[in-house]
């Protein structure tokens, strides 16, 4: 039995404000447009689209951050080298960094008094308001996070199952396919989720790189800016229940994998 | 069979330095050490899984020093089993047969027997997290054992089983050895376990290999103070010699044989020491009195601690013995041994 003193109390009262304050704005919004006003939203060509559009860059996104992001993330998970926390470092920048700065970099980068804008110019690649940049920006920000949820997969597969897979005469393809693979996709996957559901909430960068084609959180942005609260609420509803129901199947996966270890 | 020449390891913190020994065909060879002695290590690099930095590995007259695992032949059973824990008991036994040149009946036949073997049959659709220790063991001997490999090496494979299990290991380590046709390699840190299971052995220490040789001669004839601390020795001093005689601090003790030049150590194992109230008419050319000083238990037996003219001996008793001859702290007692029980390096 917890003794009910100053700091029991202390402690229950903390978590009620952490909580009320997570909870209640977002409770406001999401209660304050009316139904109808939401199925008006929603019947919104350019609402759609821009949801659409978010959705679709993140997905992107998202998918070349797992398929750049794994053999990255295995190898931060297997191996011992000069550099390694330079590399974990660098990883980590994007978290860091100010969103809208992130922005102004790839920008920097990918205009004409740059060498490399100049070869992207080349190939026909335009970063600068286009679904590429959109997209690009969106990368940046998210594989963190998915860097960091793979590899944490990867270390929990013991090396060792990989060794004995070798020596019963398994490639390293074929180990890291029958039992590397298997045993971390879980854990990819959250991290997947996690990127995704990093790439769809960016507003700072992308405003900067694409402020049309419009992803919803500039739609939002846009309406409130024009219109006022009213009418950037309904479409903040929108990608905020898009947004939960990410965030309740990353939740589900995670727990499952915890029952899971606790069978062994 | 397998030679290993030279090797040198640098792994981390970890150094391995000129490991040289043989293993001859169909041969049970145990590698001893304390922990941290670089044991897994050594097993590792013969695996394939580790790249010495020099020094070459061969199979009969074939090098593979420098051949992948998969290519090498050679099996590997952890100390903690290393099971597959997505498939189940049959899918891991059978993982090594899905990159077997074999015919797949051929694999699947040498599977079932196996299965029979080492007791495994009902366990078959189980996965690894619902099996004991034993089991898991059992599954990972088989699984090792299914592509019929030229070398099986064992890491630790007593240590994380309860001791009426070790029992049951060994006689099925005997089983093994007369069905199948591969060179065992098996490491441990614990030389009882090793001379129980007998055959030719190296006792490792700090990266090195201190002594090879069988295990009946590492435990009589240790070779560095490391490796007869590590057999248990306890009775070890640092002695002058001279004309079949040692001397520690004024004590003389007769060897009754000669010793190679060079020697300054003598040992005697504790159990070699025999007590006894009185002086006894006995053959044994080495007898002290001295005075108990400390008795620790030890389990089945008590190490008693005599001391003789400032140095300190140590004897092996039996509970039974101890009760009998009424010893205790600060008792005058008698001791002998035979001088064939003293071992000079």
């Amino acid at each position: 039995m917890l003794r009910k003193d100053f700091f029991f109390w202390g402690t229950i009262a903390c978590a009620v404000t952490v909580m009320a304050f997570i909870a209640l704005p977002l409770v406001q919004l999401l209660t304050a447009p009316s139904l109808e006003m939401l199925k008006e939203t929603i019947l919104d060509k350019d609402v759609l689209n821009s949801i659409e559009l978010s959705l679709t860059a993140a997905g992107v996104a998202a998918l070349i951050s797992f398929i750049l992001g794994t053999p990255l993330a295995y190898l931060l998970a297997r191996h011992e080298f000069h550099g390694k926390r330079l590399v974990e470092g660098i990883i980590d920048l994007p978290i860091i960094i100010p969103h809208p700065v992130v922005g102004i970099a790839i920008l920097s980068v990918a205009g004409r008094n740059h060498w490399f804008g100049q070869i992207l110019s080349e190939w026909g690649i335009r970063i600068m308001g286009s679904v590429t940049g959109i997209i690009t920006v969106m990368t940046f920000v998210a594989i963190p996070f998915y860097i960091k949820a793979a590899k944490e997969g990867f270390d929990a597969v013991s090396p060792r199952l990989e060794n004995v897979s070798r020596s019963l005469g398994a490639s390293m393809t074929s180990t890291f396919f029958r039992i590397t693979f298997p045993l971390a996709w879980r854990s990819m996957l959250a991290g997947i989720i996690m990127a995704s559901a990093r790439a769809i909430s960016e507003f700072g960068a992308v405003v900067i790189v694409a402020y049309h084609p419009m992803i919803a959180p500039v739609m939002i942005y846009e309406r409130f800016e024009t219109y006022g609260l009213k009418y950037s609420q309904p479409v903040a509803v929108w990608l905020i229940g898009i947004c939960l129901l990410l965030f309740l199947l990353l939740r589900t996966l995670t727990t499952k994998q915890k029952n899971q270890h606790d069978l062994r | 069979m397998i030679s290993v020449e030279n090797l040198h390891i640098d792994l981390g913190e970890f150094h391995l330095r000129d490991i040289t020994f043989e293993v001859e065909e169909n041969e049970f060879f145990i590698i001893m050490g304390p922990s941290g002695s670089g044991k897994t290590i050594l097993l590792e690099t013969i695996a394939g899984l580790i790249q010495p930095k020099t020094g070459r590995i061969k199979i009969g007259a074939e090098e593979i020093t420098h051949l992948p695992p998969e290519k090498r032949g050679i099996s590997i059973v952890y100390q903690d089993y290393a099971l597959f824990p997505h498939l189940t008991v049959v899918e891991n036994i059978r993982y090594g047969l899905h990159f077997s040149k074999e015919n797949k009946a051929a694999g699947e036949n040498h599977l079932r027997e196996l299965l029979t073997l080492l007791n495994l049959e009902g366990l078959e659709r189980r996965y690894p997290e619902t099996l004991s220790g034993g089991e898991q063991q059992r599954v990972a001997m088989a699984r090792a054992l299914v592509v019929n490999p030229k070398i099986l090496l064992l890491d630790e494979p007593l240590s994380a089983l309860d001791p009426r299990l070790r029992e049951e290991f060994r006689l099925l380590l005997k089983q093994l050895q007369q069905n199948t046709t591969a060179t065992i390699l098996m490491v441990t840190h614990d030389f009882s376990e090793a001379l129980a299971l007998g055959g030719r052995g190296a006792v490792m220490n700090d990266g090195r290999i201190e002594q090879t040789g069988s295990m009946e001669d590492i435990f009589q004839r240790p070779v560095s103070t490391m490796v007869s601390n590590f057999v248990g020795m306890k009775n070890l001093f640092a002695v002058t010699l001279k004309n079949e005689t040692a001397t520690i601090e004024g004590l003389q003790i007769q060897l009754g044989h000669s010793y190679r030049d060079g020697h300054r150590f003598i040992a005697i194992r504790p159990e070699d020491i025999v007590l006894s109230a009185e002086q006894l008419q006995s053959s044994m050319r080495n007898s002290f009195s001295g005075q108990i000083v400390r008795i620790i238990s030890q389990g089945f037996y008590y190490e008693i601690h005599i001391e003789v003219n400032k140095t300190s001996f140590c004897a092996l008793v039996t509970k039974g013995a101890l009760v009998e001859m009424e010893l205790q702290e600060g008792k005058e007692i008698f001791l002998f041994f035979k001088s064939t029980a003293i071992h000079t390096f």
